[in-house]
């Protein structure tokens, strides 16, 4: 009995392509704990390294003594700076165009700053060792504020830079200075303020976090003496650059570097950079001749690798008395630590900060960045956020609450006035974005008509004239617009390679294919969405589509995955390599048929003779005749390269409303409801996007409630543990709801935009929003975040609140 | 540094070895087992990566001494699923979503069976203090919660059904 004929609808199905909410196939490995992260990796021979670090914030090294640390058995060598001076490699150059210290020269600059490795036949023998190296400081005063470290008498904290005036982005006026970024027009947003009716102004700090993903970095380098090859396996978010940075610094040719990023626990753009860890391991290995391994622990990860945020920012706003806003002015001290070292595009030292203007259609605008050094650890990279564009997203949703406030007006109000409107797209910013899509008032209207926003409203009416109420309550909105999938190769690039993204696909003699993209998942799902961009455009089931990233030997060259770039980026370099290769299938096809390709139409995973449904080829026929009978003429095989430079960024967007409900006796406060919209245009799963969005907003509530990274005068981290760095647990996260529109990117192959990043992005300003809306009837107008129950508990005080 | 004969079963599995005293279980469950499923978030027992379950409770093996497992019974999650059927926790993780970069997964596995063992029919608040020594940085626990929820009404079938 012949099976029964499947519908086009069924074929449909049975793919898994996508809009399909299919079970990830990466999890097979890790529900049975045989996922691979590199501290997993064990090599015969194995030695492991550890660090020496600085106990002081900024002090001069007088002397460094190995001998007893030599002494250990089991140890094999102490390496100082002074050692690595003859390779040159003493010093390494940033993503940001400046330099850092490998191992500290002469002085340390920073807390936990890395100051000699131990290599040792095993992590415990190292970590004894590492006791063992004496190093003798003397200290000199720290500068912790970015604003103490501009006055004229601050001390110099970078010496090596000293009488140099011009830096990777312009002119230095100050021995700390390290930038001064803008874009917009000042004049013409001076002149906007000048004639406004109304005008607010407010300062905001937001603060150093880390994004302290569960696995900390980590390496294993293995050089092989005899063919001078390295292979190292990195806990990186971009191995293909970080293989051109290793070549570059090592002298190592690149074809004989392979840099394997593994399974990969939890990036969060804290993995993107080249740590001093990584070049020592490497380093090591070389000089010994064996593998080394270097894994980080949490105190070293929070301590030491890329911090976030810590944005000083004074945002103006200028509008008619009505609500219209007719200028923006931001002005921000950047606080970079004591290296430039954070991951943007080479040409944007504060990233896409200017994306400050938000969702709303503000004339006249104008920026000021200004970098400064500090004796704090480097970094300032975008923690789950395309660069910089979590700090812009706050800046203005804040700004046009604080508007809003001295308007008397709805929040949800100013937003519907202040929109661009769906008819403007594209739409010119007044910073020179080319926001590509959007429908923010049917989105907007969807939120509130779905948490019954007029209720809430009466109801925080009626609680406020409530003295016995024992709470206050607060209702936050946050309408966000994020750039992201940098990006076009004409602006963006890092350390001089365009920021394109690659697929290489080959389908295999029956049918089955391969795919090796250029990115690399952390928990994104890679494997599993990116076979089912390549299912639907050439009809093969998912399941049988492998999907292979991070090994630089094999996977074709990419950026990276980091700043929601991978589907805007790489899954349309899947797209366009699958339509190379549906063009040769057609050709194919239109042989095997033998009719004209003309006559030939797609449906599902097949060509048909144009009216008539018996004469087809499936895409797996035609993969077997690509290899056995191509026509004359054409090459055998079926496969395709593509790298994929975007004309434009995406611009995803969301509305975001929390309901927060804070104790007036303790401070404490509880989200009673969290209701966010993402339009990340076309959806590939469903079931992923939601996971990525519950995520996004538990970093988001992490960042807005409690992460925290103080010092104290001496330059001292307090609390870089997780006993004391906030990370949440199951029991403080709140239940998330989730929505959706779909407003497809027009210049992107499938219309997809990106989404992980969103919810961290547009839940971080919802939170504050929240917050200080409970205390608005109060004249409160902004609180900067943490919002820890002390610190609201200090709030309520403040303000008089009587239980 | 002195070593010490230990003698625990492992995963079902009665093994004798030598091991340093100051050799953490994570360590030794790792290195000299190369059981890596374990994995090391912290060090300092916050975060619940290296939960594995010793004589029926569930243990951080990143503070606990391979030498305190002398005589004990220990299971890691290479030692959950039985005769090539997964456990009920792991199938739930896996249709519920409750993972995505999967380095929290052997722990929160590991806690789920043994807290579905102390609890096998428990509310949503229940899962969430009962999974509170476990952190997550992807999932926002919420797919977890879903995932412990199946696992809990999957393990009820069984058990009524071999009633």
């Amino acid at each position: 009995m012949n099976a029964p004929v499947k519908t086009p609808e069924e074929r449909k199905a049975d793919l898994q392509g996508m809009g399909d909410s299919r079970l990830r196939k990466e999890d097979a490995r890790f529900i049975q704990g045989k996922g691979q992260y590199c501290d997993d990796i064990k090599l015969p021979g194995m030695l492991h390294m550890d660090i020496v670090r600085s106990p002081v914030a900024h002090g001069r090294i007088k002397r460094i003594n190995k001998e007893e640390a030599l002494a250990i058995p089991g140890v094999h060598a102490v390496l100082t700076a002074d050692d690595l001076k003859p390779l040159n490699l003493h010093w390494m150059p940033t993503l940001a165009g400046d330099v850092a210290a490998v191992l500290a020269d002469e002085k340390v600059h920073f807390q936990m700053q890395e100051v000699a490795i131990v290599i040792a036949d095993d992590r415990y023998i190292a970590a004894d060792a590492i006791e063992a190296v004496e190093v003798e400081y003397e200290e000199l005063p720290v500068v912790i504020d970015p604003y103490a470290a501009l006055e004229p008498d601050a001390p110099v904290l970078r010496e090596d830079l000293q009488g140099k005036t011009e830096g990777a982005h312009g002119p230095r006026d100050h021995h700390n200075h390290i930038f001064t970024w803008e874009a917009g027009d000042k004049t013409a947003a001076d002149a906007a303020f000048d004639h406004a009716p109304v005008t607010v102004s407010q300062h905001m700090h937001y603060p150093r976090v880390h994004p302290c993903p569960l696995e900390t970095c980590g390496c294993v380098a293995s050089f092989d003496p005899i063919k001078g090859e390295l292979t190292t396996w990195m806990t990186s978010q971009a191995p293909h650059v970080v293989r051109t940075v290793v070549s570059m610094l090592s002298g190592v040719p690149e074809s004989k570097v392979r840099i394997i990023s593994p399974d990969i626990g939890g990036g969060f753009g804290n993995k993107v950079g080249i740590y001093p860890g990584y070049v020592c391991a490497i380093v090591a290995s070389i000089v010994l001749g064996r593998p080394v391994k270097w894994s980080e622990d949490r105190v070293e990860n929070i301590s030491s690798t890329a911090f976030a945020r810590d944005y000083h920012m004074d945002g103006h706003l200028a509008a008619t008395e009505d609500g219209k806003i007719l200028g923006l002015k931001v002005d921000v001290i950047a606080d970079h630590g004591a290296f430039d070292a954070c991951a943007d595009p080479t040409k944007f030292p504060a990233g896409l900060f200017h994306i400050c203007s938000g969702s709303y259609d503000i004339p006249a605008a104008h920026c000021s960045v200004k970098g400064v050094y500090t004796n704090k650890a480097p970094g300032g990279v975008a923690y789950r956020c395309s660069f910089r564009v979590t700090e812009a997203v706050y800046l203005i949703e804040r700004m046009v609450d604080v508007l809003a406030q001295k308007l008397n007006m709805d929040k949800a109000e100013i937003r519907r006035k202040n929109f661009i409107r769906k008819d403007q797209f594209p739409y010119n910013s007044a910073f020179g974005f080319e926001y590509d899509s959007g429908d923010y008032h049917t989105a907007l209207e969807k939120v509130l008509d779905a948490v019954d926003y007029k209720a809430l409203r009466a109801e925080q009416e009626q609680k406020r004239a409530d003295p016995n109420c024992p709470t206050l309550m607060g209702i936050g909105l946050v309408t966000f617009t994020e750039v992201v999938g940098a990006g076009p190769s004409k602006t963006c690039d890092i350390l001089g390679v365009g920021m394109f993204d690659s697929c290489e696909i080959r389908i295999h003699p029956t049918g089955s294919a391969i795919a090796r993209m250029g990115t690399i998942t952390q928990g994104q799902g890679h494997q599993t969405t990116y076979a089912q961009i390549i299912a639907s455009e050439l009809g093969i089931p998912s399941e049988v589509i492998q999907v292979e990233e991070g090994d630089t030997s094999t996977a074709p060259y990419g950026l990276g995955t980091y700043g929601s770039r991978s589907t805007p980026v790489a899954g349309a370099a899947i797209a366009m390599a699958a339509r190379k290769i549906h063009a040769k299938a057609k050709k194919i096809a239109a042989h095997l048929l033998e009719v004209s390709e003309a006559d030939l139409d797609w449906e599902v995973d097949r060509f048909k003779v144009r009216g008539n449904d018996e004469q087809f080829k499936t895409m797996a026929d035609i993969a077997f005749a690509a290899y056995q009978q191509p026509p004359e003429g054409l090459e055998p095989g079926l496969e395709a390269v593509h790298y994929y430079d975007p004309p434009n960024f995406t611009y995803p967007f969301g509305i975001y409303l929390c309901v927060v409900d804070i104790d007036k006796g303790t401070g404490e406060s509880s989200i009673r409801r969290f209701y966010a919209l993402d339009d990340c245009g076309t959806r590939i799963n469903p079931m992923i996007i939601d996971g990525q969005i519950h995520g996004g907003l538990t970093e988001g509530f992490a960042v807005a409630m409690g992460q925290q990274m103080p010092f104290d005068e001496q330059g001292n981290l307090l609390g870089n543990t997780l006993m004391d760095y906030f990370l949440p647990t199951a029991v403080e996260t709140p239940t998330w709801e989730t929505d959706y529109t779909v407003t497809p990117s027009p210049h992107h192959p499938i219309g997809a935009k990106g989404v992980a990043e969103s919810p961290h992005v547009g839940s971080i300003p919802t939170f504050t929003s929240a917050v200080v809306d409970a205390f608005a009837h109060l004249g409160v107008t902004h609180i900067d975040m943490p919002h820890t129950s002390y610190r609201i508990w200090k709030k309520l005080k403040e303000e008089g609140v009587q239980l | 540094m002195a070593k010490q004969i230990v003698k625990m079963t492992l995963n079902g599995q009665q093994i004798e070895q030598l091991v340093d005293s100051r050799t953490l279980l994570v360590h030794f469950l790792r290195e000299q087992m190369n059981l890596t499923g374990a994995h090391i978030g912290c060090e300092t027992s916050h975060c619940g990566a290296c939960t594995v379950d010793i004589d029926g409770e569930s243990v951080k093996a990143c503070t606990h001494l391979a030498v305190q497992c002398d005589g004990s019974d220990v299971k890691t999650v290479e030692g959950l699923a039985e005769a090539g059927a997964l456990h009920a926790v792991q199938e739930a993780f896996y249709e519920e979503h409750g993972l995505q970069c999967g380095f929290c997964t052997p722990g929160m596995l590991m806690r789920s069976y043994r807290f579905l063992q102390e609890n096998p029919n428990p509310t949503e608040d229940e899962i969430r203090l009962g999974l509170s020594g476990n952190l997550c940085r992807c999932t926002g626990y919420q797919n977890i919660v879903k995932a412990v929820q199946s696992a809990a009404i999957k393990l009820q079938q069984k058990e009524s059904a071999t009633a």
